[in-house]
Order: C-alpha cells, then structure tokens, then sequence
C-alpha cells in the first residue's frame, strides 16, 4: 500500500528539468506519475516510476538532490464527488495532508497523498472501502 | 580652519614628545589594571619605566579582534565600571559583539578628534547637521553628534534610515552638512532626482561619508548628484569610533590624531613595521584611552602613511582610503560581517555546516546579501513548507545574529564553484576596487 515516490530538488534554471527528464530517458525509465511544486527560486518535482531503487541511484549518480519519499495512492472513481468522499473522510478523522496530485491510470483516475502519517491515511481510507492501489500494480503500470 | 592648531600643526619633534610620555604612561596604566597585557607584557620581560619612547613601540605585543572576544565583555577595562559612562558594541567574529567602553575623559577626547574632524571640512557654528549614521550601539550616530555640538552646529540626531523624512527636513530644515554612509549619501542624491525634489530648497554643501570603503567614483557621484563637497572620515569603535582620522579640503588622504593614536604600519604576514609609504596593515595604539586602552590594535585595514606636511599646514600623518583588508571582513551597509559569523549561524541548525555562499552587490546604491545555502542531505525535504520554513529560519538567526536582513537562497547541492575542494565563500559584485 506504501509508494517509493522520488523527489527531486531543482533550482528554478533553464534546462534543469530537461536534465532530469533526459536522464530518466537515457536510462530507460518510464514515469507513471509527475507534478511540481514550485517557489520563486526552486522547485521539488515528485514522480512515480516503476524501479524507484534503481531511478534513485542513477539520479544521484549524476547529482542530483533526490530522495525517496513514501505516499499513498488512492483509485478515485472518475464521476462527481469521487475525490469529496475520500477527502471528506480524511478529514472527519483529522488526517492531515502534505500535498496531493493525481495521475490519469486504466482504473481511472487515481490521487497521490502523501501525509506525516500514511498509516493512518491507508487505515481510515480502507475502513470506508476507498480503493488504493498497491505498490505492485503502480509500478506495473 | 584647524580646530586645535596646537596639536593639527604641532612641530613633529614636540607632538613626538607628548606621544612618549603619554606612551609611558598608557604602559604604567595597562599594567597595572588589565591583567591581558600585564600577562602579555611580564611574557616579554617589560614592566612600566622600560618604555619610554614611542620607538619603541615595536617591541610591544599586538592586540587582535579575537583578544577582545576572549575578554568579553570587561575584560579588557583598565577601569572599573563606576568610572564607565558608556557603552557601545558591534559586530564580532562569531556572534559575540565587540564592547567598547569610556570614560567622561574619553568621551571629551571623542568630541574633541570629531570636532576637528568636522573643522577639516568646513563645519562651523554656522551649520545645521543632519546626522544621518545610525544612533545607537553603533558608533557612528552619537560619535558625530556630541563632535558637531561641541563645534557648536546645530544638530539634527536624525538617525539613519527613513529617506523621506530626511528630505523633508533637509529642505525645511535647511541642512548644509549631511553625514552618513557613502552609499545612503549615494541613495539620497538618487531619491532626490526621483522624487523632483526642488534643488534650489536644498542648502546642503559637505557631506561626512564613513563607515564603508568607497570609491573615488562613488565621491563624484555624490558630489554632483547632491552638490556638496564630500569627506572621507575614519574610525572604528574598539579605537574610539569615528574621528580617528579625517580628510582636510585637499583630499591628500585622512590626517589621524597621533596625539591620542599613534598609527603604525605592519606587513600582515612578518608582522614586521613598514616604513612610511608602503602598504600594510595599519595598527594603533591608543596613547589617551582610559575605559579600553589597547595596545598595538590591528586594524585589519590596509593602507600606507604619508608624513609630509598637508597644504592645510597641519602635521600630522595622512593615512591613504583603504585598499582592502588582510582578514576577510565585508562591510554590508556600513556592518561589519564575517563568513565564519554566518557559518556559525548555519552550524547552530545543523550537524555539520552546509556548503554556503556570500553574494554581495549594491543595487540602487544600496548593499544587498545573498547568501545561497546548498540543500544537502541533513535539510533536504520534499516538502515546500519545510523547505520555506528552513529559509525564513537562516533568514531570522542571520538578522537577528548580524542585525542585516539577508537574502536566503536555497540551492541544489555542488552547485557553489568549489575552488581545490575549498568552497569560495564570498563573491562581492560590488566595484570598489581602487
């Protein structure tokens, strides 16, 4: 249920993501989920790929500042008010969020959370029956 | 005008015999009251009576910056505190501030080397001064108020900062004289031209500009954008502040007050005295000083001497603007700062210092500081406002450690140049190579 998602710290410089998204390529590694967060000066770009061990030692590698960060991921129904349900739950049980960001999947839509406390996001989701995806089919994907 | 003909055009060989005596009695002073230099002087074998000119001076120690922290905050008094009247401090090389004291009589002598000063460049009685130095701590403010009363200008304790404020009281006020920073001087000349400021309403003609090193450049440019004559002051506060040395109106480098501090010139690495005219680092030795007398001082300032009689007709020693430093001390808006004082700071957040970077520039006349802190492993977050918070918390220990609010830029890891492994620490984009 828990996710390896990477996080790259990147200087807001151009050709910075070009660099990384090159070096995935190169390396032959396909991303199943991407956003950015960005400030004035920098931004954190978090993605999904299938061999997070192996992505994360190619990357440091060529030196970039990463990390692995573990996050959840949830399948939403792609109607109205399939994200309302799962939040709403979350936040009847006071689970706080750090960030979110969804990816297009064949389920459907799906939703990345990542929170302080995952285990108790995965606790509350699955005691309401909201579907969350497994390591072993993200990383199919 | 010279203030005290006496001393300013004394003939060399006698100011040389007040300098001995009082050099006698500074040696017999210390001695006996501050027990650094009684521990420095019993090491060499000298007790009071041995010295008794001031060519020997040489055989003396040297005091350095670090002395005065290792004694913070009295250590180095040769007075007890009731004989103290005040106390000013700034800045020191890790976070603890260098204190400096006086007495009433060292207060006399600041007000009489900056009444001087203040006669090299014109300011009578018939003044209005708007001193523009920060008031405070600092020695700037209070250092050229009690100069310029005891000249008998009329003094506007205006304190730094607040640009429209001082516009408005110099043209309701009619100052003629300004002092303050160069570079506030250089920003007030531009806040002048931007706002329309009607030139005929300005009365000002001299400006006393300290503090910070300057340029001949940043001279014309203040003179014209403000029209005045400007004057290069010098001073630093563990000597007595302000007033040290001064520029008479033929700008052949700052006569210093060899009747209270007598000027030396070191090469910085044999520690050897340099003759007149050739660079080193300057040293003085307070002769007149009683709250904090010191010995030898390094300035850490480079520069040269010159000891041919001025134009003006005064004798004493000029000394040239300073070409530079022997350590590696910046001047940020007339602060003093230290990298080793921001990696103190980086190191009190985390386990080991990150690698870091001083990026020093001056935009619209006015200094700015970044300083780009590599995101290594110990600070690395994947979360914005872990992240932020990390800045906004080196910004708050840097401002609240330096008093000088400064750019906080997060940068990724073995982007800061690193030159044989040594990381540069400073990049100073400011142009004041004389």
């Amino acid at each position: 249920m828990i996710i390896k998602q990477l996080s790259v710290f990147l200087q807001n410089k151009t050709g910075r993501l070009t660099e990384l998204t090159r070096t995935l390529s190169e390396s032959g590694i396909n991303m199943t989920a991407f956003s950015i967060a960005d400030t004035a000066d920098y931004g954190i770009v978090r993605f999904i790929v299938p061999q997070p061990e192996e992505a994360l030692r190619i990357l440091k590698e060529k030196g970039f500042s990463v990390n692995t960060t573990d996050v959840v991921c949830l399948i939403v129904p792609n109607e109205p008010g399939g994200l309302y349900r799962a939040l709403q739950v979350l936040s009847d049980n006071e689970v706080p969020i750090e960030y979110m960001y969804a990816f297009a999947s064949e389920s459907g839509a799906s939703v990345v959370i990542r929170s302080e406390s995952n285990a108790q996001v995965i606790d509350v989701l699955q005691a309401n029956k909201i579907q969350l995806m497994r390591a072993s089919e993200i990383y199919n994907l | 005008m010279i203030w005290n003909e006496y001393i300013e055009a004394a003939d060399r060989e006698r100011l040389k015999r007040l300098q001995n005596e009082r050099l006698t009695q500074l040696i017999e002073r210390i001695y006996f009251k501050v027990p650094f230099y009684r521990k420095k002087l019993t090491e060499l074998g000298i007790e009071p009576g041995d010295i008794k000119s001031i060519d020997q001076l040489s055989q003396l120690p040297l005091t350095v910056k670090d002395d005065l922290r290792d004694n913070y905050p009295f250590g180095m008094f040769a007075e007890t505190q009731q004989q103290i009247v005040r106390l000013h401090a700034s800045s020191g090389t890790t976070g603890k501030p260098t204190v400096v004291g006086y007495t009433h009589n060292d207060l006399n002598t600041w007000s009489e080397v900056v009444a001087r000063s203040l006669t090299m460049a014109g300011v009578s009685r018939s003044d209005i001064i708007q001193i523009a130095y920060g008031y405070g701590l600092f020695t700037g403010g209070l250092g050229l108020h009690y100069g310029a009363e005891k000249v008998g200008a009329s003094v506007i304790p205006i304190s730094g900062g607040n640009t429209r404020k001082q516009l408005q009281l110099m043209t309701d006020f009619g100052s003629t004289v300004i002092a303050c920073t160069p570079s506030y001087a250089a920003h007030l000349g531009e806040s002048i031209a931007k706002d329309n400021i009607d030139r005929t309403q300005i009365k000002l003609r001299a400006g006393i500009f300290g503090a910070e090193p300057w340029t001949n450049e940043m001279r014309l440019q203040v003179e014209k954008s403000l029209n005045i004559k400007a004057f290069d002051i010098y001073g630093l506060s563990e000597i007595i502040g302000p007033g040290v040395a001064m520029e008479c109106e033929h700008q052949q480098g700052m006569h210093i007050f060899e009747d209270h501090f007598i000027p030396e010139i070191i090469d910085p690495v044999t520690l050897e005295v340099l003759p007149y005219g050739e660079i080193g680092e300057l040293v003085f030795t307070t002769i007149t000083k009683e709250a904090m007398p010191l010995l030898r001082y390094r300035t850490r300032d480079l520069t040269r001497l010159h000891v041919e009689k001025c134009a003006c007709g005064r004798t004493l020693v000029r000394m040239d603007k300073c070409l530079g430093r022997s350590d590696d001390m910046l001047i940020i808006r007339g602060v003093n700062v230290f990298p080793s004082q921001i990696e103190a700071v980086l190191l009190e957040m985390s386990e080991a210092s990150p690698h870091y970077q001083l990026v020093v520039d001056r935009v619209n006349n006015l200094d700015t500081l970044e300083i780009q802190v590599e995101i290594d492993d110990q600070f690395w977050s994947d979360e914005i406002r872990v992240l932020e918070n990390l800045r906004r918390q080196i910004q708050n220990n840097i401002a609240s450690a330096l008093g000088l609010t400064a750019t906080i830029r997060l940068v990724e890891p073995n982007t800061i140049a690193r030159s044989e492994g040594k990381a540069q620490r400073v990049i100073d984009k400011r142009k004041l190579v004389i």
